[in-house]
């Protein structure tokens, strides 16, 4: 049940003054929205500390299947080291920068081989959603890792209510662009606006997901809020973050790393430590947080729920 | 060391990039994942003690601070430290003597090979920096094997450039200096052989 109405606040709840100043900007964007926020069933929690600007609790999350028991890497590590250009080159940078970012209100502009293209608010899209944590291995192109627990739910939902058409072979996303509120765009580092793409049955695969959170709580923009893909059998890359688009499409997409380096990222993008990356070897991975490497698993260890997908398919030359 | 020496105050800039990475080591402030803040931060005072190294006979050529000059052996050893404790990151810290591994890089990565490369270049010109040693080969010799420091320095700016994912413009600024030093060598050497021919 995700409409509702927010849970009487405990007076150990409300936040001292020094944490109401962090929170003024989060608040400015919200108060506006509240209602819509509410409905979506993004309840505001307390602060626990300034760092966690804008966050807010998920409630009624369940726990999702494919969960891996690895221990999760903390929130600080998640939230401090990612790779996200719009907000600068360095793993610090989104950290830094990415506070700026605007994600309410927030509309995703649905359109291509649909039967239902619009421009939809994203709180209409997340009502009746039934959120789950999904505990998935992420690992990125550059031999590092992560263990995340992802709040979000299946693509496919959301998918099906479009109602793609026979034409859609491919579906297409496309990340914000905001120069005025991205210092790292000013740069031509890569082709803006990033877009990514999945074929149909990868995105419908019930491992695929869109996540709003992590730790229990809604994604911090460096983390690619307000919403965001994730694959973890492919790299890190083709999971995009804050989506305002997405395009069915007969054709498939020109991504954005394909399109700057083509002979190093190819569209598939699947986790395999038997096709190198022409600069490093992709057989084993450093998870963050660990001294010693770590072998890495063909589609980063699911290969039982994937392996199938493309059966017959040289690897190699669809890297 | 005579007093105003610039051997002492020089030295000290020379340790003060170690001891800041170790301060932040010590204070948890290398991010999420140290050991890739290790290798850059080692990497990027490899070249630029390189940059300083090859940048000191040209400003005591072009300006009358000719004191510098000697400082030069030392800044190159600090070249040759850094570039130490970057191999060492890589072979310790990433690989942990993944020998297998690190064959593997070091023959099929062209970043790897120019850093190699760039790294080997070092070590013997590290090896005949004593005066005895320049006394042993003769200064002729001496002054040829160590343009090898030509050679590093070159190779140090292909693995900078080949190991970048997107931006080109930091590794950009950095080769751009290197070129520099290196033309106004060629720019004086022609300069000179020009005169002589002249003049002869
Ligand atoms: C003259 C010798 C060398 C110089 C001048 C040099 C310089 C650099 C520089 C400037 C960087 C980039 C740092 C940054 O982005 O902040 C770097 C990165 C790196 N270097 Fe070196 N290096 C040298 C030798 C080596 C050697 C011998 C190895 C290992 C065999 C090595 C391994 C690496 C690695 C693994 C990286 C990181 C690449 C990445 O993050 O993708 N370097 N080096």
């Amino acid at each position: 049940m995700l409409i509702q109405n927010p849970p009487d606040i405990a007076s150990s709840e409300i936040t001292d003054e020094h944490a109401y100043l962090n929170r003024r900007q989060f608040v400015r964007g919200v108060t506006g929205t509240a209602l819509g926020v509410v409905a979506a069933g993004l309840v505001p929690g307390t602060v626990a500390e300034a760092g966690d600007v804008g966050q807010q609790e998920i409630q009624n999350v369940k726990p999702g299947p494919f969960r891996t028991d690895e221990p999760q890497n903390s929130f600080e590590d998640i939230t401090s080291y990612n790779n996200y250009y719009e907000f600068g080159l360095d793993k610090r940078d989104p950290s830094r920068n990415a506070h700026t970012l605007t994600t309410s209100p927030w509309t995703i502009q649905v359109d291509g081989h649909v039967a239902k293209p619009a421009d939809y608010h994203i709180e209409d899209l997340l009502k009746g959603i039934a959120f789950e944590e999904r505990v998935y291995r992420l690992r990125c192109v550059e031999a590092w890792s992560m263990v995340v627990p992802w709040v979000g739910f299946p693509l496919s939902t959301l998918i099906k209510r479009f109602g793609p058409t026979s034409g859609a072979k491919y579906v297409e996303f496309t990340t914000v662009l905001r120069p005025s509120e991205m210092p790292g765009v000013r740069r031509p580092v890569l082709d803006w606006p990033y877009v990514e793409g999945l074929r149909m049955d990868e995105a419908m695969h019930p491992l695929t997901i869109l996540a709003v959170g992590l730790y229990g709580k809604t994604l911090l923009n460096q983390n690619g809020a307000p919403v965001r893909l994730v694959v973890p059998w492919k790299y890190g890359f083709k999971s995009v973050k804050s989506i305002v688009r997405m395009r069915f499409t007969s054709e498939q997409p020109r991504t954005a790393w394909n399109k700057a380096t083509p002979n190093e990222y190819g569209f598939y993008a699947n986790v395999n430590p038997t096709v190198d990356h022409p600069r490093w070897s992709q057989r084993s991975e450093r998870r963050i947080g660990r001294f010693f490497r770590q072998a890495t698993l063909m589609f980063n260890g699911y290969d039982d729920q994937v392996a199938s997908l493309y059966n017959g398919m040289d690897l190699r030359r669809f890297y | 060391m005579r007093r105003g020496s610039l051997k002492w105050p020089v030295f000290v800039g020379c340790v003060l990039p170690v001891l800041w990475l170790i301060g932040r080591g010590i204070t948890g402030d290398l991010g999420a994942n140290p050991i890739e803040e290790i290798t850059h931060e080692t990497g990027i005072w490899t070249f630029r003690f390189l940059l300083g190294t090859l940048a000191i006979t040209p400003l005591c050529a072009l300006t009358a601070w000719s004191r510098l000059m000697s400082v030069r052996r030392m800044v190159g050893l600090f070249a040759f430290f850094y570039a130490c404790l970057h191999f060492s990151t890589y072979l310790v810290l990433d690989w942990f003597f993944d020998f297998e591994a690190i064959i593997d890089d070091v023959v099929n990565r062209r970043y790897i090979t120019a850093g190699f490369i760039g790294f080997a270049m070092l070590i013997p010109l590290a090896l005949t920096s004593t005066h005895a040693m320049l006394r042993r080969l003769g200064s002729r010799r001496w002054q040829q094997l160590h343009r090898l420091v030509y050679v590093s320095a070159i190779a140090g700016a292909a693995h900078f450039l080949w190991q970048e994912k997107a931006d080109l413009q930091r590794p950009g600024i950095y080769i751009g200096c290197l070129a520099l030093l290196l033309g106004i060598r060629v720019w004086q050497r022609a300069r000179s052989r020009w005169r002589t021919r002249v003049s002869g």
